[in-house]
């Protein structure tokens, strides 16, 4: 069977997998971001409460994710849950840094503006910071989805769902007819998605960031 | 809290200090000044005066640390300053445009702010562009980036007087863009006010631009003392010490001509004479008047040559070849300095005034000039020593509040008293 025939046969399959995959990252990326940001206008005017927060989520993201994900199975079992707590955690790292960098990077002179004229600290921060701090942000999030498309795949390991499930049986069975078909239909599987979200994200950027600031 | 609307309300600062923690020298130290309504106030001195400081301290950008605010007769120290700053415009350099939103947006926010319907905000904003000179259709959906650096700032001013404040802060708004667009905005500015009459503070680095817009000019030396405090003329005519004079420049009296136009100076008549009239009628009236010249006028009076006697002679008769041609007319709203320059190229040594159709109304000659700018700068100097004595006043009360320790008797500092 080649590697077409085999997707032929069993394209019901794999598109569940597929959809699983894209889910989980999805709606972990809506958690990580939201976090993420709060996390960053929480910190991005100390100095050093900005750097802890950088500093912590990069040392998390050097932590292995078969590792991180092996040690949440004991805390909270297996299945959904460590899938969902790694991938916001590893989503987390790119957007709160993208997110500080960006609302730092805004003029003060315009911060000075916006005060000037009597906006308070919450308006300010909604109307005029993150909006100029957006194009940042939006390209931290489009870099954390890429790497939790490839990280999602090893949720597998702990029962999760998504395209890792394929790539494990096939890793699981080496040697025999299918097993490096499925390795390459997850695999292939796993990168076409990331296009897609790639895509959709130059979308969203044509959509939300304002003719003004767009490069 | 004065309300929107109208005119300019008054500024009284009283004692106003700014210290940081950790420095030994106060950023502000005790300035007392009081601006009246509907006036400009410059603040003029050198980088790291604390002028700047002083600006914000008036919409609490900056809190000080001690003193009192008072707007329009109220005190606004201690109330809640975004709803303050709503009251205040604020224009900053190089305009301080929210690039993400629209020219239309960037003005819109403070009467978003304060809740006005959408059809009063969207009438607001086209009645502002218009105000400084912009076309509403054209620049209403503009982003500040496709916008150059004078009409940006033309912008920057109609947000701050989107909710017609009474009382406008500028902080070197014209510093960041060319010399020609910078002469342009002033006189923008100029015309605003005459319409407008708001409550002015600016401030700025350039004595030129001081002496420009100013009804009254803070001169300020380092921590924001008050070196000289007075009208731009007096200034001119009558710096306090080195630091102002040297502030003023080379130049004060000729910076004086800036300040008075030629309406303000005797115009003198002069015999003319009519392209159409005879020109045995010509001959005659040179011949008979005390003068040996005469102005030719043309056929719609406005000046065009100056006859001299014998100029007709050799130009055997012709009226088309004889006489000099007038280079140059000012009108009665140039300044003398125009004037001044006019009379010094025209080799007869004087030059005619325009009115409205460049028509011929009158000349003014060297020797009125000289007499004029003499009066002008004697007359200030007496004005200037008057204030220059009620500053010292003023001085001598402050220093002995400090000396005294100002608890107990600050109301000795209180300005005023010695007004």
């Amino acid at each position: 069977m080649n590697f077409w025939e085999y997707v032929a046969g069993r394209h019901q399959q794999l598109l569940t997998d597929a959809y699983q995959h894209a889910g989980a990252v999805f709606q972990c990326m809506v958690v990580a971001t939201v976090l993420g940001v709060l996390i960053a206008v929480a910190t991005y005017r100390s100095e050093w409460a900005g750097n802890l927060a950088t500093t912590t989520t990069a040392t998390v993201l050097t932590v292995p994710a078969l590792a991180l994900i092996g040690l949440l199975i004991p805390v909270v079992g297996l299945g959904v849950p460590p899938t969902v707590i790694a991938l916001t955690l590893y989503g987390l790292l790119p957007v709160v840094r993208n997110a500080i960098v960006g609302l730092r990077g805004v003029d003060p002179a315009l911060v000075d503006a916006a005060t000037g004229i009597g906006m308070s600290r919450p308006a300010r921060l909604l109307r005029i910071e993150l909006p100029l701090a957006w194009p940042p942000i939006l390209t931290g999030i489009r870099v954390a989805t890429q790497m939790l498309m490839g990280i999602a795949a090893i949720a597998a390991y702990a029962s999760g769902p998504g395209l890792g499930n394929v790539i494990f049986r096939g890793l699981a069975s080496l040697g025999s007819a299918n097993a490096l078909n499925q390795v390459l239909a997850g695999t292939l599987g796993t990168i076409v998605l990331a296009l897609l979200f790639d895509a959709g994200y130059v979308l969203i950027g044509r959509l939300t960031i304002p003719g003004g600031i767009r490069a | 809290m004065p309300e929107t609307g109208g005119h300019g309300a008054s500024i009284e600062l009283e004692s106003l200090t700014k210290r940081y923690p950790g420095v030994a020298q106060p950023a502000v130290d005790n300035v007392s000044m009081e601006i009246k309504a509907g006036e400009v106030v410059v603040l003029v001195g050198p980088s790291g005066c604390g002028k700047s400081t002083l600006l914000k301290m008036i919409n609490r950008l900056i809190e000080p640390t001690g003193g009192r605010i008072r707007m329009g007769g109220e005190d606004v120290t201690d109330i809640d300053p975004v709803g303050l700053r709503r009251k205040i415009g604020y224009a900053i350099q190089s305009a301080g445009l929210f690039p993400h939103m629209t020219v239309a947006q960037n003005i819109a926010l403070v009467p978003r702010m304060i809740g006005w319907p959408k059809s009063r905000i969207g009438a607001r904003t086209e009645e502002l562009l218009d105000l400084v000179g912009l076309d509403p259709g054209e620049f209403h959906g503009r982003y500040p980036r496709q916008l150059s650096g004078g009409q940006q700032q033309r912008v920057g001013v109609a947000r701050a007087l989107a909710a017609d404040p009474p009382v406008l802060l500028m902080d070197e708004p014209f510093g960041a863009v060319d010399p020609i667009t910078r002469d342009h905005l002033q006189d923008e500015l100029i015309r605003l006010q005459h319409e407008l009459h708001k409550t002015i503070v600016f401030v700025t680095h350039d004595f030129d631009e001081a002496i420009k817009i100013g009804d009254r000019i803070a001169v300020l030396r380092e921590r924001s003392h008050i070196a000289q405090f007075d009208t731009p003329e007096a200034i001119l005519a009558n710096p306090a010490d080195d630091f102002v004079s040297g502030f003023v420049g080379a130049g004060a009296a000729l910076k004086r001509l800036n300040l008075t136009r030629v309406r303000d100076v005797e115009i003198t008549d002069y015999p003319t004479v009519m392209i159409d009239d005879p020109l045995q009628q010509i001959v005659n009236r040179l011949r008979a008047g005390g003068t040996n010249e005469v102005l030719l006028l043309d056929r719609h009076g406005r000046p065009c040559k100056w006859l001299r006697r014998g100029d007709l002679m050799r130009a055997r008769g012709s009226l088309a070849r004889a006489g000099t041609p007038v280079h140059d007319t000012v009108t009665r709203d140039a300044t003398l300095r125009d004037a001044l320059e006019a009379v010094l190229t025209d080799n007869t040594g004087r030059v005619a005034v325009t009115g409205r159709n460049g028509e011929y109304t009158g000349v003014v000659d060297m020797e009125t000039l000289l007499n004029s700018v003499h009066g002008m700068l004697e007359a200030d100097r007496l004005d200037a020593l008057e204030n220059q004595h009620e500053l010292e006043e003023l001085r001598a009360a402050q220093t002995h509040v400090e000396q005294e320790g100002d608890r107990g008797v600050t109301g000795v500092g209180g300005f005023g008293g010695t007004r």
